[in-house]
């Protein structure tokens, strides 16, 4: 096995290079997220979570809707390291997550990680949300560890 | 219970164009492509191009990922007289081997006679497959993604490859294997785009493009065109070669998995799979045949860890230990005894995506046809089945058994 590669800081995307389109069933999480408040798809009938927000709950079919406020902090499920801005291409160490979402059992976000190198992030792992401003005034939910290198 | 349409179609006829790194097939356009590979593949059948009145295709007809095919267009380029069966799985090429259960569905409907499976891929600067997620403007369910800077399938696939490693152990070193097996494959095969041998050494050295994947666990990006014709076993017997029997075949999948990486939801211990395993169920549940039965698999391996992540699915080794399985040799082909080693079954013979060609999955069905008339240039001796599989990627995904007539 190859010895571990030191990345250094894992940055977020500038969120100026990242856009982002709604629909009707998707717009209540953006809307919130401008606001920083973090939620998830609930179905109003069966309470069953889903992420993307689509129009019919998957587990009861309903079209009923929640949108309760989650408590901001998620836990790695998985990630990648990458070494380039997929805009410019230039040199840039960012780490998409996967994060399973607390308060919202199988609901997850994509998102990048920040507050530790590259190298130490681990499945397990505990983050935080943080807010990067986008294109046309959205707001993106990143997140943060919640205990440098833990 | 055995399949209704088991052993009743064939494929045979195979053509294809040479294989061009991307963007070298330029000036010949798509279509000039898919022509070359679909008058080879008749004259291969032994039948003309006025025979041709079907056309089952794969990954919405779509010809490359910003291509379309179109049947009216291809009649009228071709001289194909009428057309009575023109349909597509969706999806991308995950449905590949399903399209040769999709021709079967038309033939033993009898809506048509011979018909065509194809694929053509120019990857100009614009339709670069590597960065196409990245480049489309983020709709309202890839705003959920794309943002994370998730832009190509390599980052994607990468997040499937470290949670596998994290649940079971599974190491680069293995994916490495994936990928110096099967270059051993190519040293003799004309057409191949990457023939020298591969040690771990020059593995190891390959740039890190997402962590924990190399630029080398990355297919190859390539031009060019795949065409096959499927027919009836009666008339297969009148065609110039001995007939690559449809013995079983599968598309589809289940919710779990769904649109994959393209979305990241996929509860354990689906997230850390290739997704195939309800079409590998199906596949041995219509032929009464099991992982021990193949005598070569020809995986699609658009990223080196989803053949591993397939043949613990397929049921080659149990799932969760497909780096041990990876690591032992078990994938690789002894042209001393023309068989597998170390127990193992032989994996893509004619090199893959990684190492030969990537026309999204078509040189494996090509590579299984040759390997059962026993005209493969790395054959496996006796070959009587061979495994083929597409994707893994979005729903449906897909495969197929073809067997020696």
């Amino acid at each position: 096995m190859a010895d571990v590669i030191q990345y250094g800081p894992a940055r977020l995307l500038p969120g100026e290079q990242i856009a982002i389109t709604t629909n009707p069933d998707t717009e209540p999480f953006w809307q919130a997220a401008k606001e920083h408040r973090l939620t998830a798809c609930q179905c109003a009938k069966c309470r069953h979570f889903r992420m993307p927000p689509t129009a019919y709950c998957p587990e009861c079919s309903s079209r009923d809707k929640n949108w309760p406020v989650l408590p901001g902090t998620a836990t790695v499920f998985s990630y990648a390291i990458c070494n380039k801005n997929p805009k410019t291409g230039g040199d840039f160490i960012y780490v998409p997550v996967v994060v399973d979402l607390d308060g919202a059992p199988g609901a997850r976000l994509n998102a990048n990680v920040t507050g530790c190198d590259a190298e130490d992030v681990r499945i397990g792992m505990k983050v935080t949300v943080e807010w990067t401003a986008i294109q046309d005034g959205w707001v993106l939910p990143n997140f943060r560890a919640a205990s440098p290198g833990a | 219970m055995a399949w209704s349409n088991q052993d009743k179609c064939a494929i045979v006829g195979v053509g294809a164009t040479d294989y061009y790194v991307r963007g070298k097939s330029w000036p010949r356009t798509i279509n000039d492509m898919a022509g070359e590979a679909i008058l080879k593949a008749c004259a291969d059948a032994g039948i003309s191009i006025k025979d041709i009145d079907g056309i089952a295709y794969y990954s919405g007809a779509g010809a490359g990922y910003l291509d379309k095919f179109d049947t009216a267009s291809l009649m009228e380029t071709l001289g194909m007289p009428h057309i009575s069966f023109s349909a597509s799985l969706t999806s991308g090429g995950g449905g590949c081997p399903g399209a040769i259960g999709l021709a079967t569905a038309g033939l033993m409907n009898e809506d048509a006679k011979y018909m065509v499976t194809l694929m053509a891929l120019q990857q100009l600067p614009q339709h670069r497959l590597g960065v196409v997620f990245g480049a489309n403007a983020p709709s309202p369910e890839s705003s959920f993604l794309q943002p994370s800077g998730l832009v190509g399938p390599g980052h994607l696939m990468s997040v499937l490859a470290r949670r596998h490693m994290h649940l079971y152990g599974t190491t680069q070193d293995a994916f490495g294997e994936v990928v110096m097996a099967t270059r051993a494959n190519t040293h003799n095969r004309p057409k191949a785009v990457r023939k020298e041998p591969l040690t771990k050494e020059q593995y190891d050295a390959s740039v890190m493009l997402a962590d924990p994947l190399r630029r080398l666990d990355f297919c190859l990006e390539t031009d060019g065109a795949v065409a096959v014709i499927t027919t009836t076993m009666d008339r297969a017997k009148d065609c110039r070669h001995k007939p690559a029997v449809v013995h079983a075949c599968a598309h589809g999948g289940q919710r779990e998995w769904g649109r994959a990486f393209a979305w990241m939801g996929m509860p354990d211990p689906h997230f850390a799979s290739s997704g195939h395993k309800f079409t590998a169920d199906r596949i041995w549940a219509q032929s009464g045949l099991s992982a021990k039965d193949m005598d070569v698999a020809l995986i699609y391996d658009h990223f080196s860890p989803m053949v591993l992540l397939q043949l613990e699915d397929y049921g080659f080794c149990e799932k969760g230990e497909g780096n041990d399985y990876v690591l032992s040799g078990k994938l690789r082909y002894d042209p001393a005894t023309g068989r597998g080693v170390n127990g193992g079954t032989p994996v893509n013979t004619h090199g893959g995506n990684l190492n030969e060609a990537y026309i999204i999955g078509m040189t494996h069905i090509v590579e299984g046809v040759e390997q059962v008339r026993g005209t493969a240039i790395n054959q496996v001796r006796d070959a009587e089945f061979a495994l083929v599989s597409g994707g893994p990627a979005s729903l449906p995904v897909s495969s197929l058994i073809l067997r020696s007539a």
